[in-house]
């Protein structure tokens, strides 16, 4: 078992999600990083679509009632006792304390044998949007942990490398030709705004300006989609991100920097490159 | 048809009949495919990492929708108390009586056109032209599952309690959605919908 002592800001149980239900309305979900929720659970042996904790800003602390293989992946924080990006072995009775995040935002915590808690639609993971799977954690929360199967077979891996401005790619489009022109996309810096949560990014800087003024009538969305609500301020969708939206995509993230825009902070600045289509 | 890239790993297809070319892609039965979305007038595909995209929208738009598909077979009937908090406003905003829009709303033939919103949450086309009226300027902060609602040219059912901003004209005692359920959801894209009035 697992007791959550203090949850921080956020803190949510994550696996990789439900896909296969966009068609009824029900959003992926799954861990917003999910290379560094991956990542994690290889450090402790895990299949990589077992459930572990999605920190937010850190500040948490979780006391293990029996050992644990645990590894602590994405955003860098202190974590007391351990350490980031290699599997930890935490003796009976431990209350680990994770510090504040020195960069990024999301930082997960894998658990040898994954999080057991019930699935739902074939997930574990919390859905901030619909509210289906377990509630996001409270103080006093026990887990449990499943029953371990892998072997650890990896003593450290490299840990996140994020910069202060990041370059996130782009692919134009599918509605690029509603707007007068991408050109602010590719030249200026957006700043990430603090309404930014696990369903978007919401990011100010110049706005895009529309070509076509009629109401694009509902179409499926992307997890990193750039969508343009009327202000013109786009939106980067995360894994919350509702199914079917009525405003245009101007671009879509290159799916190898959907974990970065996962863990872009309130305040820091962002820019885009367009690549081709492949 | 014309299909479009959504990013490096999906597709949205334009198309006018989203449901029949929904079923065929769904027959091709490829494991590559995670999702098949359709919108109003598009379907969405999204591919696991590594799907050679080119290939699959050249393979998509040269299918050909089967002809003998019928969306969705037997009609859903809803029952439905008719006695919603919008219903004196929504005949004020149509010029029609109460039991006018109770009997508009209850004669169409609805169908799913897609899903969204929350998980559930069908827009049904077919809504009788009088009854297209809009959103409430002022969202509600709670509207519970079962209300039957309308707004512009669509009607729905709320699958579960939520803020909303549709008018409200009665509920059903039917549990639209259901995540212990297999299906979850009684609505699915093309699902045929009739409102039947009831008194409980």
């Amino acid at each position: 078992m697992i007791e959550v002592v203090r949850p921080g800001s956020l803190a949510t149980v994550q696996d990789l999600g439900r896909a296969g239900y966009a068609h009824l309305g029900v959003p992926s979900s799954g861990a917003a990083d999910r290379v560094s929720l991956c990542l994690a659970n290889r450090l402790v042996g895990n299949a990589e679509g077992d459930a572990g904790l999605e920190l937010t800003f850190g500040e948490a602390a979780l006391r293990f009632s029996s050992a644990a293989w645990i590894a602590v992946t994405g955003a860098p924080l202190s974590v007391r006792p351990g350490t980031m990006n290699a599997p930890y072995h935490v003796a009976a009775g431990t209350v680990v304390e994770f510090g504040v995040p020195s960069a990024g935002i999301r930082t997960y915590v894998a658990v040898r044998g994954g999080i057991d808690v019930p699935a739902v639609l074939g997930s574990r993971s919390t859905d901030m949007l619909s509210g289906l799977g377990p509630a996001p954690l409270s103080a006093g929360d026990r887990l449990a942990v499943g029953r371990a199967t892998g072997l650890i077979t990896v003593d450290v891996a490299p840990g996140l490398v994020l910069k202060e401005v990041p370059v996130l790619r782009l692919a134009a489009g599918p509605r690029d030709d509603w707007f007068k022109t991408l050109a602010p996309l590719a030249s200026a810096a957006y700043e990430v705004t603090s309404q930014s949560n696990r369903v978007g990014v919401r990011l100010d800087g110049p706005a895009l300006v529309r070509r076509r003024r009629e109401e694009l009538p509902s179409e499926g969305m992307v997890t990193g989609a750039l969508q343009v609500p009327p202000n013109g301020l786009p939106i980067i969708f995360l894994a919350d991100h509702p199914t079917t939206g009525g405003y245009p995509v101007a671009a879509v993230l290159v799916t190898g920097d959907i974990p970065r825009a996962a863990q872009l902070r309130p305040g820091q600045r962002v820019r885009f490159r367009f690549v081709d289509r492949g | 048809m014309r299909v479009r890239r959504a990013g490096d790993a999906a597709l949205l297809i334009e198309t006018e009949e989203p449901h029949r070319l929904n079923a065929a892609v769904r027959s091709l039965g490829r494991t590559d495919i995670v999702d098949v979305v359709p919108g109003a007038r598009t379907l969405l595909v999204t591919t696991s990492p590594g799907t050679d995209l080119g290939r699959l929208g050249t393979l998509i738009g040269g299918l050909t929708p089967p002809e003998t598909y019928e969306p969705g077979g037997e009609p859903l009937r809803v029952p439905v108390v008719y006695d919603g908090a919008d219903l004196d406003e929504v005949a004020a905003l149509t010029g029609l009586s109460r039991e006018e829009v109770v009997a508009r709303h209850s004669a169409g033939s609805y169908v799913v056109a897609y899903l969204g919103f929350s998980p559930g949450f069908g827009y049904l086309t077919g809504l009788d032209e009088r009854l297209h009226v809009p959103r409430r300027d002022s969202p509600r902060t709670s509207v519970p599952a079962g209300s039957v609602a309308i707004a512009g040219p669509y009607a729905a059912v709320y699958p579960s309690s939520s803020p909303g901003g549709w008018r409200l004209l009665g509920r059903t005692r039917l549990r639209m959605w259901d995540p212990e359920r297999e299906p979850p959801s009684l609505l699915q894209p093309g699902t045929p919908v009739r409102f039947v009035v009831s008194t409980e």
